[in-house]
Formats: structure tokens, sequence, C-alpha cells
């Protein structure tokens, strides 16, 4: 199979699909990989760093488009590129279905099967390939730099021979992935950091950032869908505003991530907030391309408004793409790895990631993904038991047969429950009870009721014993057992000569060695049991 | 000492026994436990050598001290050296010759018991006292030479193979009838019995070698509980015939300790008590394993040492399944070395540890103790069954019975309704193995022809040596 990395054409984007190092690992899958000449110049990778990794170049866009089997791409692609795809080819790419219906009729009509990268559902096992983690956390670097690049001032606050120089602040809206990140860095420079978000539940990921996190004394939880926020009521807002208004006297640099999927970014720093911020203060505004959190942000550009320097780019990753290439071009590989490499490919519906980021499939929609079956309620067991398995070469077990597939193994740790049923054995034992009470003498019962008694304490302590410690379990207990030696040191009492007594030297010696063996072992044993 | 003292240190001393069990159930107070033991039994030790002593009656004197010294020096230093000396994967030997010292030792304070010319009571009690004297030195010598056979099987020195002799219920039958009228016989002729006595041992030998004879290596676990809790009723029958309440409760306590441990194995591998003890795995039914239809067909797919490596670096999580495969090539260390390495870099690491891997309860998780691998990320069957859908990567070493599929849905299987560790279920299994034979069962794995499993031939201590050099230089 052949995969197709073009260059890509929309302006002023330098990132690229596939790096030398991802493309070598899918050739390592056994996919074929084809290059644009110059496809990866913008992100530092000429052409001989692919052909050096087994990379085929090919002179022009036409003849890639028309040669590949499986495209690999950053941007969603234009009409012209659509035209180029080769009727019912393939195309994994950033496409975002909800904002682009127009492409999705071009492509419908190509045929073509279309994976969106940014349709990868947010669950922990498609987290390798979550393409857009990987660029939220460049972008979250890259704010601070763009801040940095920007601001005046030191980070970090210093005290020199020329005088003290206080730290910056620096406040991020929304800790998302790129909020995170943001603080990451942030941190790292030296800055005071502090972040908001509405989901209270990521008070204990900023805090872990080493950010403090700055409470709302309000109760409405924005946790919304797949990780991300949800709108909140407008006394939430009032109150939210109140509390950006109050920091932005104080802070340096506001880094903003609000995003609500589906929406237009909630305009959280007003025109009035940044008067009262310090002349010189940068606020970079990470939701630019949905329209900016910022009301002075201008989408793509840098601009000044009563002294901040607003940022509004909305290329970050492509700002640094060598690095954004090579994540992406990772995330890529694992998604052709899940999908079976190149041997067994294919596009597999009832896998839940495949068929979460799937858009079309020879040209029907896909889009939306239905809701996945109720979230991960502690799933039906798989495994229930089999309608009475019988087996066939063991005799006895067919009295319970797989209805307990996973048994008393050794987990489930406690007596097992007595049957109900059978009174026979009950029986039994008191008929015996009865024989030994008529038939034995006194002494007898008394020795008889101790071990009775022992034997019951031994079944309750010895089902506490956890599974893990039964080898030494068994050491001990026989190291126990060598309490037999008892039995020879009453019969040595005798003349040295005489048969007992040599008889129960024998068996002192003998039991010895057990004792001795079965304790050390043992002390062996548990010594190296560690946490 | 008065004789209520020696009384009050039995008492001590057996509450010290039951504590040291008690003390077993968590790691954490395990040593503890340990001591105990120790503890009580040097109680019982002293307690009875100087009790006798002051007794009058019994006076050892000096001659007795003697023979006390003679019989116990020379056994401490051969316990303490074979405890210092013994691998911990020969613990299942070991353990198993320690068994047949208790038998042994059982048969002969029985014979002396009966030779003893001073206590021989007359009446019921009498007879009771030689029936103890006979069901103890009969349990004793069953466990003395079953153990020496599980031992030699353990070690290899006799094939694993069950002997299946043509008859052989039979055969116990009769020797357990043949016990019985000698029994009898012992019993009406009360002084003068020795020699009954002396034919019922040889035959309670060759029962005991017989009986696990039959018995096939994979049912050792079993096997060797079983013999742990023989060798605890013969003590207990010891106690009896001495009248000593000490023998008697810890017998007791090793006799239900044993059994417990059998019935627990006997569960994981979904087999009753009886049809392991009658022998021969799958014999009953005549063909073994004769393959249906649906046996498991395809090829196994095998892996290079790299592509293990590389599915290595990229997994997140990793389960390690260990079986007798890896303790028969050593392999615990240099895998204790991988688990430090993937977990230093973040991997989420565990081992899965089935009821029976290995040949003793247990088993296991001694040898990973051994090579410092965490007790906490060492899980029981039933704690992870439920994470290996979502695991990467789950690494078979040496194991192959404890990871069949056929037991869940093959019903004709030998193996079927035995619980196992669903590793089919993650995202790629990667077998070691020695060769492309069968497990102890005898039957064909159907997980090797599954699509997400992956063969990595070879001597598992080689080829984990040889991963985690690689990991290594990364």
């Amino acid at each position: 199979m052949k995969i197709g990395i073009p260059k890509e054409i929309h302006p002023g984007e330098r990132r690229v699909a596939a790096t030398p190092d991802t493309a070598k690992r899918l050739k390592s899958f056994g996919f074929d990989v084809i290059v644009e000449s110059g496809a990866g110049a913008a992100a530092e990778f000429v052409n001989l760093a692919y052909t050096d990794v087994g990379c085929e170049i090919v002179p022009d866009a036409r003849s890639l488009w028309a040669a590949a089997d499986v495209v690999l791409k950053v941007r969603p692609p234009t009409a012209d590129e659509v035209l180029l795809l080769r009727e019912g080819g393939t195309l994994i790419s950033f496409i975002y279905p909800a904002q682009n219906k127009q492409l999705l009729e071009q492509l419908a009509a190509r045929k073509a099967t279309v994976i969106a990268m940014d349709a990868v559902p947010r669950i922990s096992r498609a987290q390798k390939l979550d393409a857009l983690s990987s660029m939220a956390n460049i972008s979250g670097y890259r704010a601070i730099v763009e801040a940095a690049n920007n601001f005046g001032r030191f980070f970090t606050g210093q005290i020199t021979a020329a005088g003290k120089v206080p730290p910056a602040k620096v406040l991020v809206i929304g800790a998302g992935v790129a909020g995170l990140a943001a603080i990451g860095v942030a941190k790292g420079l030296g800055a005071i950091v502090r972040s908001f978000d509405t989901r209270p539940v990521v008070k204990e990921q900023i805090e872990s950032m080493g950010a403090e996190f700055l409470l709302l004394d309000f109760k409405e939880d924005g946790t919304g869908e797949g990780g991300y926020a949800k709108p909140m009521s407008e006394e939430f807002i009032a109150a939210e505003m109140d509390l950006f208004r109050r920091q932005a006297k104080e802070v340096d640099i506001i880094i903003t991530t609000a995003l609500i999927p589906g929406r237009p970014a909630p305009k959280l720093i007003t025109r009035d907030m940044l008067d009262l911020m310090r002349p010189g203060s940068v606020l970079v505004d990470l939701a630019a391309e949905a329209g900016g959190n910022c009301e002075a942000t201008v989408p793509g550009e840098k601009v000044q408004y009563a002294g901040v320097t607003v940022v509004g780019y909305t290329d970050l990753p492509s700002r640094m793409a060598s690095q954004s290439s090579q994540l992406y071009g990772s995330n890529l590989c694992h998604l052709l790895d899940d999908m079976g490499k190149a041997a067994n490919y294919r596009v597999d519906e009832n896998d839940e990631v495949v068929r979460g980021a799937l858009v079309l499939r020879h040209g029907e929609l896909k889009w939306p993904p239905p809701k996945p079956a109720a979230a991960p309620t502690p799933a039906a067991k798989p495994a229930e038991p089999k309608p009475a398995a019988t087996p066939v070469a063991t005799s006895k077990p067919a009295s319970k047969p797989a209805s307990k597939p996973r048994g008393h193994g050794g987990g489930h740790h406690g007596p097992p429950a007595g049957e109900p049923g059978s009174p026979l054995p009950l029986l039994l034992a008191g008929a015996a009870l009865v024989g030994i009470g008529v038939g034995a003498p006194p002494a007898f019962l008394s020795h008889f009721t101790v071990f009775v008694l022992a034997c019951f304490i031994g079944y309750q302590v010895v089902w506490n014993v956890a599974p893990a410690l039964h080898t030494p379990l068994m050491s001990v207990t026989n190291a126990i057992s060598g309490i037999i030696i008892l039995g020879g040191m009453l019969q040595v009492s005798g003349a040295p000569t005489s048969a007992a007594t040599i008889l129960g030297a024998a068996a002192i010696l003998l039991a010895t060695i057990n004792v001795a063996g079965g304790f050390l072992v043992t002390q062996r044993m548990l010594k190296m049991f560690r946490k | 000492m008065s004789y209520s003292l020696l009384t009050v240190t039995y008492i001590a001393a057996s509450a010290l026994f039951i504590m040291s069990l008690g003390g077993l159930s968590r790691q954490e107070t395990a040593r503890r436990g340990n001591l105990y033991g120790i503890i009580g039994m040097l109680l019982a030790v002293l307690a009875t050598a100087f009790g006798q002593n002051l007794a009058g009656a019994m006076n050892v004197g000096s001659s007795g001290f003697a023979m006390l010294a003679v019989a116990i020096v020379p056994g401490a230093i051969i316990g303490a050296t074979l405890a210092a000396r013994v691998a911990m994967t020969s613990m299942p030997e070991l353990v198993a010759v320690l068994h047949s010292f208790v038998g042994a030792a059982a048969v002969l304070v029985g014979l002396a018991s009966f030779l003893d010319p001073g206590a021989h009571p007359t009446g019921t009690e009498g007879t009771i006292h030689s029936v103890e004297i006979f069901i103890g030195v009969f349990i004793g010598a069953i466990t003395f030479t079953g153990s020496v056979i599980a031992f030699l099987k353990l070690r290899g020195s006799i094939g694993g193979k069950p002997l299946a002799l043509p008859g052989r219920h039979l055969m116990n039958l009769a020797m357990l009838l043949g016990c019985a009228f000698l029994g009898y016989q012992f019993l009406a002729d009360n002084h003068h019995g020795l020699q009954p006595l002396l034919i019922m041992t040889g035959i309670a030998c060759v029962l005991g070698v017989h009986m696990v004879m039959a018995i096939g290596g994979a049912d050792m676990p079993v096997v060797v509980s079983m013999l742990n809790s023989y060798s605890g009723w013969a003590a207990a029958a010891a106690g009896f015939m001495l009248s000593n309440d000490l023998l008697i409760v810890t017998g007791a306590l090793v006799g239900s300790s044993g059994a417990i441990l059998s019935y627990i194995m006997c569960k994981a591998m979904a087999r009753s008590f009886l049809s392991v003890i009658a022998g021969g795995f799958g014999s009953d039914s005549g063909a073994v394993a004769a393959p249906k239809g649906d046996a498991p067909v395809g090829e196994c797919k095998e892996y290079s040492l790299d592509e293990v490596v590389q599915a290595l670096r990229d997994a997140r999580s990793v389960i390690v399944v260990p079986g007798y495969g890896m303790a028969v090539a050593q392999a615990q260390h240099p895998v204790a070395e991988i688990t430090k390495l993937l977990r230093a870099r973040g991997c989420d690491f565990h081992f899965a540890i089935h009821p029976v891997a290995g040949r003793l309860p247990g088993h296991m998780n001694v040898l990973l103790a051994e090579a410092n691998v965490p007790y906490d990320i060492v899980m029981e069957m039933d704690e992870i069954n439920s994470d290996f859908p979502t695991t990467d990567v789950v690494l078979v070493i040496g194991a192959n019975d404890i990871v069949n599929p056929g037991a869940q849905d093959d019903p004709s299987s030998p193996i079927a309704g035995m619980p196992v560790l669903e590793v089919w279920k993650s995202r790629l299994v990667v077998v070691m193995k020695r060769g492309k034979g069968v497990g102890y069962a005898g039957v064909d794995n159907p997980l090797f022809y599954k699509d997400c499993t992956r063969m990595l031939y070879g001597d598992a201590k080689k080829n984990v040596d040889a991963l985690l050099t690689r990991l290594r230089d990364e």
C-alpha cells in the first residue's frame, strides 16, 4: 500500500504529515511512502532526509495524489486538492466536519474514505493518536514563548546588583491541554502563575503543574462532554468577569484558551479589562481561530490595544513546524498501527476509535458517529456462564460446571459458603460422634475435643492467608509439623540401647531437619517480599 | 518443671503456632508470624526436654540429654544447610522432601511407641492406643514414600507423566483392604503385633509410591499441599498415641492448612480432589484430548526480538504472566530488571499470577519476590482479569495451560471450566516458549493461533536477557 505525503498548500502552513522519523515507522509497518518534493521543507526536513529512510520523492502534487492509496495531510484539503484525490481514495487529515459541510460533499462526490484526526474520540485508549492534544500542547508552549517575546521584562524575579526585578504574573484561563502546557512553561521560566477554569475537577491538575487555582465563590460545575467545558449561566459569567477584572489589574500576561466545542469562543476579556492592565502587558489568545476570548483579538494578527499587545495568531503549532510535524506524524503512525498496519489494513467500524474518527466511507456520510453505548458501565461480562459445558475428561467437576468460570481461584478469599442441601454429611458426623461418645474413654475424649477444635481454628486461620504467601505458609506449616520431634523426645526415655530409644532418636533427627530447614527457608523467603 | 507448668507451656506454644499462621495472612505481618512459630517450637522442645527430666517417672538423665544432643545437633545443621542452599526455583522439591521427613518421623515414633515397654494400657484404652499407633504409622508411611516420589518427580529424576497401571484403582483398594485386615490382626494380638504392623508399614509405603506415581506433573501443586496435610494428620495421630495435646493441636492446624490449600488448588484447576488423587490427568475418559473438528487451526505468527522490544517500548501498559517455564529458566531476575526499566519510563506494569502457576501454591510470588519485584504490582487472577482488555502488551513467559482460552470456550477440552487468565483480550500477546510443544495438560492451546498473539521461541532466560539488553541500549 502506498501512503502519500503532499506538501501543505494552505498559506503559512509549515507542518507536514510525516517526518523522516515517522515515515521510517510507516515503512516498518509495511507501507510504501511517497513524498511530494519539498513537502517537509518548511519544517526543516529536506527531500534527502526522506529518501534516506527509503521514501520515494515525487515531483508534483498531481502525481502524488494519483499514486497514493492513502493520503496523509495536516490541513483540510482545498477544493482543488479534493479533485486530485483518487476516486475511492482514502484521506486522513484534520477535517473539522462540523464546520466544513461543503468539503464533505465534495469528498463524498469522490467516493472518498475520510478519517478526521480532529474527531478521534477522547478516550484513554486513543490518547496516543489524539492529534488535537498534541497540537494543543504545542500551542500552549508557543503561547508563552510569544508572550515572553512581546513582554519587555523577565519572567523570573531576580535580585541583582542593579536592583530588584519582580517576577511576571501570568494568568492562564482554561486549563485544558494547552492551558496546562502554558502553565508548565511559564512556571519553568520563573513566573508566578494563576489559572482559572470553570471545571472544578481540574483544580488538582492546575496545582500539580505548580500554578495557583483561582477559586470562584460560586457553585456551578462547567464540566461538559468529552472533557470540554460547557456554556455557563449568566450569573456565573458575571462573577467570572468580575474575577478577571480584578486579576487584570495585577497580572502582566494573560493566556486565554477557553473553547466550547461547536460554538464561537466565549468573550472573557473585554476592552475595559485591557484598559485596566499595565501598559506593556501581553495577552495571547489561543481561541483566536474560533473568534477569540478577547474583544480586541484580531485572528491571525498581533495588535496593540491601550498599550497591551494582543496576540491572535492562529498558526501557533505551524510556527513550531518540526515539533508539531513530528508529534502529528506519530499520532498518524499510531492510528495506522491500530488499523492493522499494511498487512491487515482495514477501516474497522467496530473499533470505537476508528468509528469515531470516520467521516466518510466510500463517499457515504458516517459523521457524526453514534453515541457510544452508555459510557463505561461496569460492562456486562463477555464471558457469561456458558450453557452447562460438560467437562469430558475430568470425572467429577461436572456438578458445578462452567457456571462460575472464575471460581474461588484465590482472589475471593474466605471459607466457601456451606452448601445448602444434603444433610447426609452432618448426619454421619453426628452418628460418628455418638459412636465415639459410647465407646471411648474420657481421656481420649479430652484429646479428641482438642483435636476437633484445633481443626476448626486451622480452617479459619488458613483461609485468611494471602495467596501470594501460600508457599511460605506451606514451609511454615512444614516446620511446625516438625513438632513430631516431641514424639521422638518422649520415646528416648528408656535405656540408650532399647529399640524404642533408637527409633525415637532417629525420629528426632528427621524432625529437627524439618524444623530448622522449614523455619529458616521461610525466613529467607519472607525477607524477599518487599513493597 | 511441674506437670501444670508443662501444660501451660504447651498452651503458649499452641497459641504461638496459631498466631504464626495468622501472621501469614498479610505480607506485612508474615515475618513476625514466622518468628512466633520459631518461638513456639523452642518453647515446646525445651519444655518437653526439661519436663521429662523432672517428671521422675520418665527420667531422661544425662544419657538422655546426650541422646537428644546427638540427634538434634546434626539435624539442625542439615536443616539449616538445606535452607540456606536451596534455590528459590527448587522450593517445591525442598518442601516435598521435608514432608517425607515428617512422614518418616511419624512412622518411627509409631513403632517406638509400640515397642516402648513402659506404656501399654489395657482394655478399651489399650485398643484405642493400638488403633492410634496403627493409623499414625499408616499415614506416616504414605506421607513418607509419597513425598519422596513427589520430590523425585519435581526434580525431574523421574518423568512427570502419570503412571497408569491397568486396574490401579483396584490395586489401591486391595492394598487398603489388606491394611484394614492387618489392622484387625494387630488389634486382636495386642502384644505380639509387631509383624502385622511392619507388613502394614510396607504396604502403606507401596501405596504412597503408587498413588503419587499416578499423578501427573501438572497436578503437583495439589499433591504437595495434600502431602502437607498428611504430614499434619500424622503428627496429630502421634499426639493421640502419646496423649500429647500440643502434638494434636499442631497436627490439626497443619492438616487443615494443607487440606485447604489442596482445595484451593483443585478449584483453580476446576478439578475435584478425588479426580486428582485418583490420578492420571484425562485418562479416565479414555482418549486424551481427542482433537475434535474444532481443533485450533491456522499457524502461529512469530515475532523477532526487535519487534518485541518495539512493542514493549510503545506500550503504556504491560502485564507479565509467568509460568513454570520462567522458574525453570531462572528468568525472574532479568524480568524484574525489565520491570524496573519500564516502570521508570512510566509504563503501567503488572504481573498476573494464576493460582496454579508453578509447581507449588504461591510459587511465582516467591520467585518474583526473590528478584525484588514489589509485591503490590503482583496481582491475582481475579484482580487482574478485567484489566486485560485495556492492556497493550501481555508477555506470557513459560506458561501455557493457565492462559488457554479453550478452558472457557471449548467444552471438549480436558481443562474445560478451569479458570484461566484472559490474556487474549488484550491488544497484543507475546508468548515466550521453548518450543512448539504442549503444556503439562497435553492440550493444544488455541491462544497461539489468535490474531493478537505472537510467538517468541527459544530459551526464556536468553530471550529475556536479550530483551533487557536491547531495552537498556535505547
